[in-house]
């Protein structure tokens, strides 16, 4: 029972990894570029999270109201102001500019915000728990998987089901075509971006009620979304979801074999799933 | 001399170092077809990329109902009312056929030309309209990028090498329903390898040669030898 409940732990976390990666998906995918400042993105987000519940003393999960459309304009304003200009045949620029926004981030918070670890208060959520047969769920762990489902099936319905869908697909497969038919990319890429970072808010507040966070854990929450995302299989939303459960299945059940394992056997588990399917594990097929 | 729509003047494109063409002159007439014929790498689809702002060579050279495009990007052009069907087709592979033919529309220009009339013009479209576009044979591919130019209701379309790789079946196919669809008042500019069809087609026809115009003339009257003077540049 120890196991199963080691098991279930770890998928409702995989719900908080696909969080952080689904941004990483969406960015990826309509423009190619690989956003190295994303897990520095989601500390901001979390900050701003604390900001807002600090200086207007609302819930943190009220706070999104704030955070997410706040997330949205940085990106859609990050995209246009400095990242579109990265973007060409190359793979490289945007990667060096992401990785130098990574460190101004990380220090542009240290300044403001100190190296002190911080949490969001989120008050009775954080303990509240209700028991399923012999298994105890808490509630934000639960509340978190089903947000990470609505948050992806939402993308995945504005994808194919929405105009704005419509254009970042075509964008992606052909630039110079869509531009043809009246879609000015900077602004679609803007869009995105936009989208991406609204993610990245809601991962951010999550991350920031859960556990407590300090300037410099971004990186670790890259590598986790980047995990999720290729075990997944790269362009496939759901897939990212699974990806994630199953990095989190992994780590639950690593650190309950012994607790010092708990994110090496993450690492293991996609290392075994590169080496095997090193197009992940539901690539989109592609025609 | 009916009014033109499009003007270029002493056109010179470049691709970073390398230059393409070397001032080209050219007008279209309202409702005029146009026909653009030249060797590979004569600077023919430069030209097309040029007027439609996916090669930008600064303000001035292309001048569309008297304002000047030459600085625009490829959507604003876009919305001004100029279309291309582009070469090899180039649909959007992650789209159906109907959404490929949706978003022609995206420029949100008023006319003739929707969804329906464009699956009236060819009924296979409308049989096969939720398959990946890219599932579709190459004359249905074909059809799908020309009802896609129409979606925009353009004023102005080009077609970049529409008989390129298909059957000459096919061909013919879509050749005759050219005179339909260019027909309803738009101008068109057809560049094209197979020299008879282009003349077939069109009222006018220019010649380009290592990026320079070597002939222009009525394409009803216009000298078989002329031609092959301007199109290999041997006497």
């Amino acid at each position: 029972m120890d196991w199963l409940n080691a098991v279930v732990q770890g998928t409702l976390l995989g719900g908080l990894y696909a969080l952080f990666a689904a941004g990483l998906s969406l960015i990826f995918g309509v423009m190619r570029l690989v956003n190295i400042a994303h897990g520095d993105l989601i500390i901001l987000a979390a900050y701003l999270g604390l900001t807002v519940t600090t200086v207007a003393g609302v819930h943190p999960l009220l706070a999104l109201l704030i955070v997410v459309p706040a997330m949205g304009l940085i990106g859609y304003a990050l995209q246009r102001g400095i990242l579109n200009q990265t973007l060409g045949d190359d793979l490289l620029p945007p990667l060096l500019v992401t990785f130098g926004l990574s460190v101004i981030l990380q220090n542009g918070l240290l300044e403001i915000y100190t190296a002190d670890p911080q949490k969001m208060d989120a008050g009775a959520l954080e303990i509240a728990s209700f028991a399923v047969g012999s298994l105890t769920l808490g509630v934000l762990p639960v509340l978190t998987f089903a947000i990470a489902v609505a948050v992806i099936w939402g993308l995945q319905w504005t994808f194919y089901r929405t105009a704005l869908g419509r254009a970042f697909r075509a964008v992606s497969d052909n630039q110079d075509i869509a531009q043809l038919m009246g879609l000015n990319r900077r602004h679609i890429f803007g869009l995105a971006m936009a989208l991406a970072l609204a993610v990245t808010a809601i991962a951010g507040i999550l991350l920031g009620i859960r556990t407590s966070f300090d300037p410099s854990v971004g990186g670790g929450r890259l590598i986790f979304g980047f995990e999720a995302v290729i075990i997944g299989g790269l362009g496939n939303l759901w897939g990212t979801l699974a990806g994630g459960v199953i990095l989190g299945v992994a780590q639950t059940v690593g650190a309950k074999i012994d607790p010092g394992w708990q994110i090496l056997a993450g690492h293991i588990v996609f290392l075994l799933i590169l080496a095997v399917r090193p197009n992940g594990l539901f690539p989109r097929v592609s025609g | 001399m009916r009014e033109s729509i499009l003007n270029v003047q002493g056109l010179n494109a470049h691709y970073g170092d390398f230059q393409a063409l070397y001032g080209v002159d050219l007008d279209v007439a309202e409702g005029e077809v146009l026909a653009i014929i030249g060797a590979n790498g004569a600077g023919k689809t430069t030209l097309m990329r040029s007027i439609t702002g996916l090669l930008r060579n600064g303000a001035g050279q292309i001048s569309y109902r008297g304002q000047d495009i030459g600085g625009l990007r490829a959507d604003q052009v876009a919305s001004l009312g100029v279309a291309m069907v582009p070469e090899g087709r180039q649909l959007f592979r992650s789209l159906s056929v109907e959404e490929n033919l949706i978003i022609g529309g995206q420029v949100g220009r008023k006319g003739a030309w929707d969804l329906a009339a464009v699956q009236k013009l060819f009924p296979i479209l409308k049989e096969r309209c939720h398959v990946p576009a890219t599932a579709l044979s190459g004359g249905q591919q074909q059809m799908v990028a020309i009802g896609r130019a129409l979606m925009a209701n353009p004023d102005l379309i080009l077609f970049d090498e529409i008989s390129l790789g298909l059957a000459p079946i096919i061909i013919k196919d879509i050749y005759d329903a050219l005179p339909g669809i260019i027909g309803t008042g738009m101008s068109a500019m057809i560049v094209e390898q197979d020299i008879t069809k282009a003349l077939s087609v069109s009222s006018r026809v220019y010649c380009l040669q290592e990026g320079r115009v070597s002939l222009e003339g009525q394409s009803a009257t216009i000298e078989r030898a002329d031609i092959s003077r301007a199109y290999f540049g041997v006497e």
